[in-house]
């Protein structure tokens, strides 16, 4: 039987990705996410882990060693953050359109400029059209479960696909939680070997890459499109059997206190747990304020999202992120999308907050609600407005 | 005068579904560039006399294509489905054997 210990996250990350048998792990070190490689080079470097660990001179490097790892059908692990995510970027693409399911751990972190080591969600905003499945996570337990899970739904035959875990960095990679460990006898049950299915082989040679001219672009790419759409159910099939294996389980857009709210508050990652305690106590209050948790970002949950809101009269969401220029921050903007056909939709109010590691504690997020339910009423001269900038 | 041998036909490409593509857009049967008419967007094609010609193989080592074979004559001529028409045979032959002729069509 597994048992609850005192982890720093980042550490629990890499532990989790030895659980899963991981053959090669190429990566980069970079703040906030270092933690976890140096802990994975150890486990290889000492012999825990039997793996190949590919020191590389970048992220750029980083990810296309991870594709021709995963080209020869290796289980394939790698972490990065922020710049390094962006210095990685038009490799992402070519792992998703080339089917390789490798694991990839975001400890999310600001962008420059100015140089901020700090966390928000602009390096995986900017990343949200590379074609990966992306979950973001709340603590440490979840991103240990979760890299599990990811292995899983990635090589599922049906799905095929790159998976980032998002995780917030310094609020959770430098945390020390309580956290449980799967036993590996449970994880092995859980998580078969990785047989790609037309991996890089000389006996039965395959073309990867090949030039894709304007008479079969527009194929691939809706062939893709419509793959990680479908992905969606192994993900709901996946965490189920999850919670069946290990008595947790997820869910693409998690409720919390939301019986009768007529208020919804929505977040995504670490800052959820606060926003939680923010909802507790306007509960108290009488007040009826729920708490939506976006989980699945990447194929975007559209029935759940929809689902989630179709009672609620004022919808407050919270991004990370900006779109400079455009209409607020990316997540409100796709959910103000996703509800715009909908005969029955709640306000939609969109903030950015806590950028660059900028906290919003839990009176910040009751300040927040209560602004959100006076933008509803009065309207705001903005698409969006700012959480807790000085004038 | 007998003519080098050229594919009469290119594959039936514009009819593949998104449905038939193997994962990634992998490519299976290793090879298979043979059956792509890389010719199809040449400009001029090359046309050789053979009157001039005295068969001294150079266009044959220069094609960057590898597209010119000798035909049952022993003359030296491009294969049209492969040729993209760069002129270089033209420009090397020493007889001025080769001219490079517009595509009408």
């Amino acid at each position: 039987m597994a048992k609850r210990e005192g982890l720093e996250v980042s550490i629990a990350v890499g532990d989790a990705a030895m659980l899963s048998d991981v053959d090669v792990v190429s990566a980069y070190p970079i703040t906030p996410q270092t933690h976890i490689v140096e802990h994975l080079a150890e486990l290889v470097a000492n012999g825990e882990l039997k793996a190949v660990y590919i020191p590389v001179e970048s992220e750029h490097s980083a990810m296309s060693a991870c594709l021709g790892a995963s080209a020869v059908g290796a289980r394939t692990f790698t972490a990065t953050a922020a710049q390094g995510l962006e210095l990685m970027h038009e490799v992402l693409y070519v792992a998703s359109a080339m089917r390789y399911p490798i694991v990839m751990t975001v400890a999310n972190r600001a962008l420059s400029a100015p140089i901020s080591i700090w966390g928000d969600h602009s390096d995986a905003m900017a990343v949200r059209d590379t074609g990966w499945i992306q979950i973001f996570v709340e603590n440490g337990q979840e991103a240990v479960d979760n890299v599990i899970c990811g292995f899983r739904m990635g090589e599922d035959k049906r799905v095929l696909l790159p998976i980032m875990i998002h995780l917030d960095g310094f609020q959770l990679t430098h945390v020390i939680e309580p956290i449980e460990l799967p036993d590996k006898k449970d994880v092995d049950r859980f998580l078969p070997p990785f047989q790609y299915p037309l991996p890089l082989d000389p006996e039965k040679p395959v073309t990867m890459g090949a030039l894709g001219s304007p008479f079969i672009y527009t194929e691939v790419k809706w062939a893709q499109e419509i793959n990680l759409e479908k992905s969606k159910e192994v993900i709901l099939e996946v965490w189920q059997e999850f919670g069946q294996a290990f008595g947790r389980s997820y869910s693409p857009v998690e409720r919390y206190q939301t019986d009768g709210a007529k208020v919804l508050l929505l977040t995504m990652g670490s800052y959820s747990e606060t926003a939680m305690v923010a909802v507790d106590k306007m509960r108290n209050e009488g007040k009826k304020v729920g708490l939506l948790k976006l989980r699945l970002w990447r194929p975007f949950p559209y029935e759940e999202l929809r689902n989630a809101v179709k009672d609620a009269e004022v919808l407050i969401v919270l991004d990370r992120a900006i779109s400079f220029g455009g209409p607020g921050g990316p997540v409100c903007s796709e959910i103000k999308a996703a509800l715009y056909a909908e005969e029955k939709r709640p306000q939609v109010i969109g903030f950015v907050g806590g950028l660059g590691g900028r906290d919003i504690s839990m009176s910040g997020f009751e300040e927040m609600v209560n602004r959100g339910i006076e933008i509803a009423r009065t309207g705001s001269k903005r698409e969006f407005e700012i959480y807790g900038v000085r004038e | 005068m007998a003519k080098a041998k050229t594919k009469e036909k290119p594959r039936a490409k514009g009819e593949l579904s998104w449905k038939d593509l193997e994962i990634g857009f992998f490519i299976t049967d290793p090879g298979n560039s043979v059956e792509t008419r890389t010719g199809d967007w040449k400009s001029r094609r090359p046309v050789v006399d053979f009157k001039k010609c005295n068969k001294c193989t150079l266009c044959y080592f220069y094609c960057p294509e590898g597209c010119i074979a000798k035909n049952p004559d022993g003359y030296f001529e491009a294969d049209l489905f492969y040729c993209k028409g760069c002129g270089i045979c033209a420009a090397e032959c020493p007889k001025e054997a080769i001219t490079m002729v517009e595509e009408e069509k």
